[in-house]
């Protein structure tokens, strides 16, 4: 009974939507009914530009719904609609003309249209031109990255019709500049494509790259006569030569069937083991195969048998080299296009090249900032006060778990750097001054014993670091206006911190020269360096001016701290990844000048860089070469110092 | 007269400033020399060129009878062709004994292998008794020299000095912060030391210098003003005038 | 001076007695000899001791005597035991893959095996080939030829740049740093054909002795550490003991003065530079094999800081000392760090030594630098009364890195 109601009220429904007026929407599913309903990737092609030119203002909608299997055929008559769901059994139809609901069915009166990936694909594209001419300016940007993402022949013209249209100059300029690049690989002549190469030769953009690299992809191909003429080939090839080694030309010959393939020695071991009767293979004994010769004579009594295929000597593989003739080949057929494509690369790899060499250049100064910042407290207690301070790593270490703990309690980040800073300083200041005071004091003039007992001090601050804070790094968050980067072009760019780590050093820089140079302390520790006696005879405290001096280097190795546990993360071994470096720029720089100092970090910062830039694969080797190269140039050439001590006191 | 040392037109600068400016200086086989200045006249850089420690801008160091040029050659290898010299502050090896002391600079072979293998034989022994005996310190051998007073270290210095068998010696300020008993045996030492080689001796104090009875060569601001016996340049005008009138 | 060296260092004899009474004890009491008291794995402890109190020797030749504080000796000792390593490593493996690729049909031949071992050894480093450093790996002859000569070479060619140069004092200490830093982080690579930060491991069986048990290649080997460290004392006794040592301390406390006395100081300390690495490469050579593993962490410059850290402890400027001190603080530290050492329970923090080992070390070498210079072996000069010469404040040397007696007195 129940069935019987519902199958009359099917019925029912169906003769209304049948006796109502179909929808021009509906007119063209139903002219391409049979292939929307075979739903096969090679045939939907019609159907999908039947709807997307169809120039309906509902297409889009269509388009979209069918992407997202939302398209249903009522069994019944076999028109579309758009389905609603409303439980698992039923669904609710809604005309794609009208947008009128036409009633709700059980879903086994319904016929689910499932477009497999492909076609989903096809849609998606088809849908792009209706993307790019999107109100919303976001749906028109998504079109773009779309199109990025699969640059695709079909897409160039729907690209250049938008253009025209395009109210949003941003967008504009983007679409023309895809519409350049999509010309580059899909242009239909060889002059537009020749035109729209040479127009992008200066762009330094990886996508420019990305659309011109697959234009000089070239092939290798052997011939056995002559090289066909419609191929455009890149250049002729003699085999033995750098481009295409012996083994290669003549794997290739195999790989074309050209000549016989080559018996390996793994093939001539398989040969004999599967030729082995009564415990001998060729008339040799398996006992006696422990050599190559015995096996290539086992082997070749074999082959003359005609049980293996022979070897191939090196006579026949001259021969089969000799007869025939090599070539990379472009798989771009036009000669124009490749040619344009080549020289335009070549302009480009020029400029990406001095333009990566001032990236470097910028690297290397920032990784000189970070040296001189790290070597600069160490060039006031090392080089003005002649300490070895090998605690001064850990003294950085101090003052970025510093800033870390700063961040614990105040959560706003730039506020709890500015927090920090300071804070780091005093910790560490006074750190420098208890150390100064409790051991260092008691050993100057003795070097080498101040070297091992700050060893000391390290080896124990760093394990005490570890008992607190553990052995996993701890986060030190930059200021959200230090995150990001300074971009320049596609291969220049600088990140902010970087740039606040070069703007730090310079200022510590100033400051330095300030102190030195301007205030008592300053004075009083120069003097205090130059002669110790006579200072004390003139009034200066050295014991206070000492304290206050190593207070001050540890003090600055502190920010130091802050400001490399920014960029870096902030471990108890911080401090000693950056000793050895600090050290080879104070003892580059020479002892007790700034301006050395300064010099030595730029010096080891560009070193570094430069280094790596010939071996970018290999950072330890990149170091290992700069440690040493630095230990033979410096022992050689500046033993004191690139700013050496003059006078008769050098001798000494 | 045939020179032992001859030195000729040297000149050397320490950041501008010309410690020694054109200096020429000449001394024979046998002889003994003082010379004297004032503070900064370049005595002891006039010591460092001829031993090698500071090498000059210009001019020319000659040494012995092949006139071998100094210039370029080492301190060992400068002290080895037989230049010694004794520092203005003692300078023993304090933690060796007097023994030691004197072994390490009797003449011997200076290679690391040889002196590896170095064994003192008794003719050493002999020499470095005898040693002591004229630096006075026989009963002192054993001793650390660290030990001994000031002026036993500045007689040891001068006991290896002697053991180096040199032919020049260069001896600054030897009689400082010596008793006047210590400076007379001093005195001895340096002119029986000067009877068989050239001895030169940079002092301060007069008397001492007038109880040398030499020849004394008077420097001023990297040159020499004068030359000549302690009388004959302290008559002097221009020697007064920068020196002793002061 | 004519005297004997034993009869001038009656401590040489006194030191040789009580290694040969130690080592007999031990040999006694170990497993090999039936007994339990000492487990094969403690002998194997003494005998790493054994090794490190003879880099030590060497580190106080060089620093104690000579002067120079070298922060690279224990990358001397590191290469010294990479070089048997290589030895070890290849024909353990040399018979492992002949064993099992005897297992096939037909025989392998020479380039099958060499191969098959490459890809044994160098597969973790994504290779297979041979590096040419390897071309003697076959001979144990040449490589232990190595153990001497690479290290030897090695520290001969820093030494030659260095001294000659004249770089002394903490610049020297940091060059030798970097030098070792800078050996670190190639041995670090992967092609660097020392199978990078993996090392070289297996060390502990020696290939063809499968059928030995390791208490008796431990008992061997602390044999032979016991007989290098005998060697290695008495050879840096005799060295320091003559005229040579009277000019390598000479060259310590005033090196300018002992120029103008006519000696090549560049070469003294070359000398005693490379003879002290070849020294420290045996002792690494020895050492490896006990312990099983080298990777580059065992060369970083931290390592060599440790040793001086022993010298200084033990007492520098006396071969004794060098050995009280290694052996002092490397067992120390093994009995803290091997979880042996009771917690001390405060109450509100419970003090466990794994963790707290170091800040002790660390702290309590600040306190023997401060408070007594001379280490452990000075506390003997009480009693051998030894003391120091009256020096009435001055200088123990001119130089100004010297000891001044005040200091010395503490």
């Amino acid at each position: 009974m129940k069935q019987f109601l519902l199958a009359a009220h099917m019925l029912l429904v169906s003769t209304v939507a049948t006796l109502a007026e179909t929808g021009p929407v509906q007119a063209i599913l139903q002219e391409q009914g049979d292939l929307i309903v075979k739903s096969s990737r090679k045939t939907i092609g019609p159907a999908i530009e039947a709807v997307a030119t169809s120039g309906l203002p509902e297409a889009q909608a269509v388009l979209q719904a069918w992407q997202v299997k939302n398209i249903w055929m009522r069994k019944s008559d076999g028109l579309f609609f758009l389905g609603e769901r409303i439980d698992s059994k039923t669904y609710r139809l809604i005309d794609f003309d009208s947008g009128d609901t036409v009633g709700e069915y059980p879903k086994r009166a319904l016929k689910n249209i499932k477009p497999n990936s492909g076609i989903r694909a096809l849609i998606g594209t088809a849908l792009v031109q209706f993307q790019l001419l999107d109100p919303d300016p976001d749906r028109r940007m998504e079109a773009l990255d779309a199109i990025e993402r699969a640059p695709d022949a079909s897409l160039l013209a729907p690209l250049r019709n938008s253009i025209d249209g395009e109210g949003d100059a941003g967008i504009r300029a983007r679409k023309m500049r895809i519409e350049r690049l999509l010309t580059i690989a899909h242009g239909t002549g060889v002059d537009e494509r020749v035109a729209a190469i040479e127009g992008m030769s200066t762009d330094l953009g990886v996508d420019v790259r990305a659309a011109l690299n697959p234009l000089t992809r070239t092939r290798v191909m052997a011939f056995a006569g002559e090289i066909p003429d419609e191929l455009n080939v890149a250049r002729r090839l003699s085999p033995g030569s750098d481009d295409l080694p012996r083994e290669e030309a003549y794997a290739l010959l195999v790989a074309t069937d050209l000549a016989p393939a080559l018996v390996g020695r793994d093939a001539i071991r398989e040969a004999l083991v599967a030729g082995l009767e009564d415990n001998a293979a060729g008339g040799v004994q398996a006992g006696e195969l422990g050599t190559d010769e015995a096996r290539m004579r086992a082997y070749g009594m074999l082959a003359k048998a005609g049980t293996v295929p022979a070897l191939v000597t090196d006579a026949e593989i001259d021969a089969a080299l000799d007869a025939h003739v090599f070539a990379a080949v472009y798989a771009e057929t036009s000669p124009a296009v490749t040619a344009a494509a080549e020289s335009a690369l070549a302009r480009i790899a020029n400029r990406v090249g001095l333009s990566q060499g001032a990236d470097l250049a910028l690297d290397a100064l920032s990784l000189a900032s970070i040296y001189f910042l790290a070597a600069i407290g160490l060039a006031i207690t090392f080089g003005v006060m002649g300490v070895i301070n090998m605690a001064h790593g850990e003294f950085i270490m101090m003052g970025a778990y510093t800033g870390y703990v700063v961040q614990q309690f105040i959560p706003h980040h730039a506020v709890s750097i500015l927090v920090a800073v300071p804070l780091a300083f005093a910790v560490t200041f006074c750190a420098g001054v208890a150390m100064e005071r409790l051991v260092i004091r008691w050993l100057y003039n003795r070097p080498l014993e101040t070297l091992l007992a700050t060893f000391g001090i390290s080896i124990a601050l760093q394990q005490l670091a570890k008992n607190i804070f553990g052995t996993q790094a701890r986060p030190l968050t930059s200021p959200s206006w230090l995150d990001g980067a300074w971009v320049i072009n596609d291969v220049i760019s600088i990140s902010h911190i970087r740039i606040a780590i070069f703007v730090l050093a310079l200022i510590f820089l100033g400051i330095f020269l300030f102190i030195m140079h301007r205030t008592r302390l300053g004075l009083e520790t120069r003097a205090v360096t130059q002669n110790r006696r006579m200072a004390a005879a003139m009034g200066i405290d050295p014991d206070r001016v000492n304290m206050l001096t190593f207070g001050l280097g540890s003090g600055i190795a502190g920010i130091a701290g802050v400001a490399i546990g920014l960029y870096a993360k902030v471990t108890s071994d911080l401090g000693a990844d950056y000793i050895v470096q600090s050290f080879m720029t104070v003892v580059v720089g020479g002892v007790g000048n700034i301006w050395g100092t300064l010099l030595g970090a730029t010096g080891i910062g560009f070193l570094q860089k430069g280094i790596e830039w010939f071996n970018p694969s290999n950072t330890l080797a990149a170091q290992t070469y700069m440690i040493i190269f630095i230990i033979v140039v410096f022992i050689q050439l500046r033993p004191q110092g690139i700013i050496p001590l003059k006078g008769r006191a050098a001798g000494d | 007269m045939t020179s032992l040392l001859e030195v000729s037109g040297v000149s050397v600068s320490f950041d501008g400033f010309k410690a020694i400016n054109n200096l020429s200086f000449a001394i024979g086989d046998t002889e003994l020399r003082a010379i004297i200045g004032p503070n900064g006249a370049g005595k002891t850089t006039f010591m460092d060129i001829v031993t090698g420690r500071t090498r000059p801008d210009k001019g020319r160091v000659l040494w012995g009878e092949a006139n071998i040029s100094l210039l370029g050659l080492s301190e060992a290898r400068i002290a080895r062709e037989g230049i010694g010299r004794k520092f203005q502050k003692p300078t023993v090896f304090e933690d060796q004994t007097v023994l030691e002391n004197l072994l390490l600079a009797l003449r011997n072979a200076r290679g690391p292998f040889q002196v590896l293998f170095y064994r003192p034989t008794l003719e050493d022994l002999d020499r470095v008794q005898g040693l002591a005996g004229e630096i006075g310190l026989t009963g002192a051998l054993d001793r650390k020299s660290g030990e001994l007073s000031h002026g036993q270290k500045q007689w040891l210095e001068i006991g290896m000095l002697l053991a180096q068998e040199p032919r020049l010696l260069l001896v600054d300020e030897p009689a400082a912060g010596m008793t006047p008993a210590e400076r007379e045996h001093t005195t001895a030492l340096l002119v029986e030391a000067a009877k068989s080689r050239a001895v030169v001796v940079i002092e301060h104090d007069m008397d001492f210098v007038r109880r040398l009875g030499c020849k004394v060569t008077v420097l001023h601001e990297g040159a020499v003003l004068a030359e000549g016996s302690l009388d004959h340049v302290t008559a002097n005008r221009k020697v007064i005038d920068v020196y002793l009138g002061r | 001076m004519s005297r004997s060296m034993f009869a001038r260092n009656p401590s040489v004899l006194v030191f040789l007695a009580i290694l040969g009474l130690f080592t007999l004890g031990v040999t006694l009491m170990s497993e090999w000899a039936g007994s339990e008291i000492v487990s094969t794995s403690f002998v194997k402890t003494l005998g790493k001791t054994l090794c490190l109190a003879l880099v030590a020797v060497a580190m106080d030749l060089v620093w104690g005597y000579a002067g120079i504080l070298s922060l690279g000796h224990f990358a001397f000792f590191g290469l010294g035991g990479y070089m048997i390593g290589m030895w070890l490593m290849y024909e353990r493996t040399h018979g492992i893959v002949a064993s099992s690729l005897a297992e096939a049909t037909i025989p392998p031949t020479e380039s099958e095996i060499a191969g098959a071992i490459g890809n044994q050894i160098f597969g973790v480093v994504g290779s297979s080939e041979f590096p040419a450093i390897w071309a003697f790996a076959d001979s144990l002859a040449l490589q232990l030829l190595f153990v001497v000569l690479v290290p030897g070479l090695f520290a001969f060619v820093f030494g030659w740049l260095a001294f000659r140069s004249r770089v002394t004092g903490v610049y020297l200490s940091i060059l030798t740093q970097a030098m070792t830093l800078a050996l670190a982080l190639y041995l670090f690579q992967n092609d660097s054909g020392l199978r990078g930060n993996n090392g070289l491991s297996g060390l502990q069986n020696l290939p063809g002795l499968d059928h030995v048990p390791q208490s008796s290649i431990s008992i061997w080997f602390f044999w032979a550490s016991a007989g290098a460290l005998a060697l290695g004392y008495a050879f840096s006794a005799w060295i320091v003991s003559g005229k040579f040592g009277s000019v390598i301390r000479g060259i310590r406390d005033n090196e300018s003065r002992v120029r103008f006395l006519g000696y090549p100081v560049e070469a003294y300390k070359l000398f005693v530079f490379t003879v002290t690495a070849m020294i420290a490469g045996i002792a690494g050579a020895l050492y490896y094999p006990q312990a099983g593993i080298i990777n580059p962490a065992e060369v970083a410059p931290i390592a060599s800081i440790y040793l001086a850290v022993w010298v200084a402890i033990g007492g520098r400027g006396r071969l004794y000392g060098a050995v009280i001190g290694a052996a002092f603080v490397s067992l120390v530290s093994s009995w803290f760090t091997g979880g042996q050492a009771p917690d001390v329970n405060l109450g509100f923090y419970t003090i466990r030594w794994v963790d707290w080992w170091l800040v002790l070390l660390g702290l309590s070498f600040v306190a023997v630098t401060l408070l007594a210079p001379k280490g452990i072996g000075g506390l003997l000069d009480h009693w051998t009364g030894r003391l120091a010469p009256d020096r009435h404040g001055a200088d123990l040397g001119p130089d100004s890195g010297s000891l001044r007696e005040a200091e010395a007195e503490q």
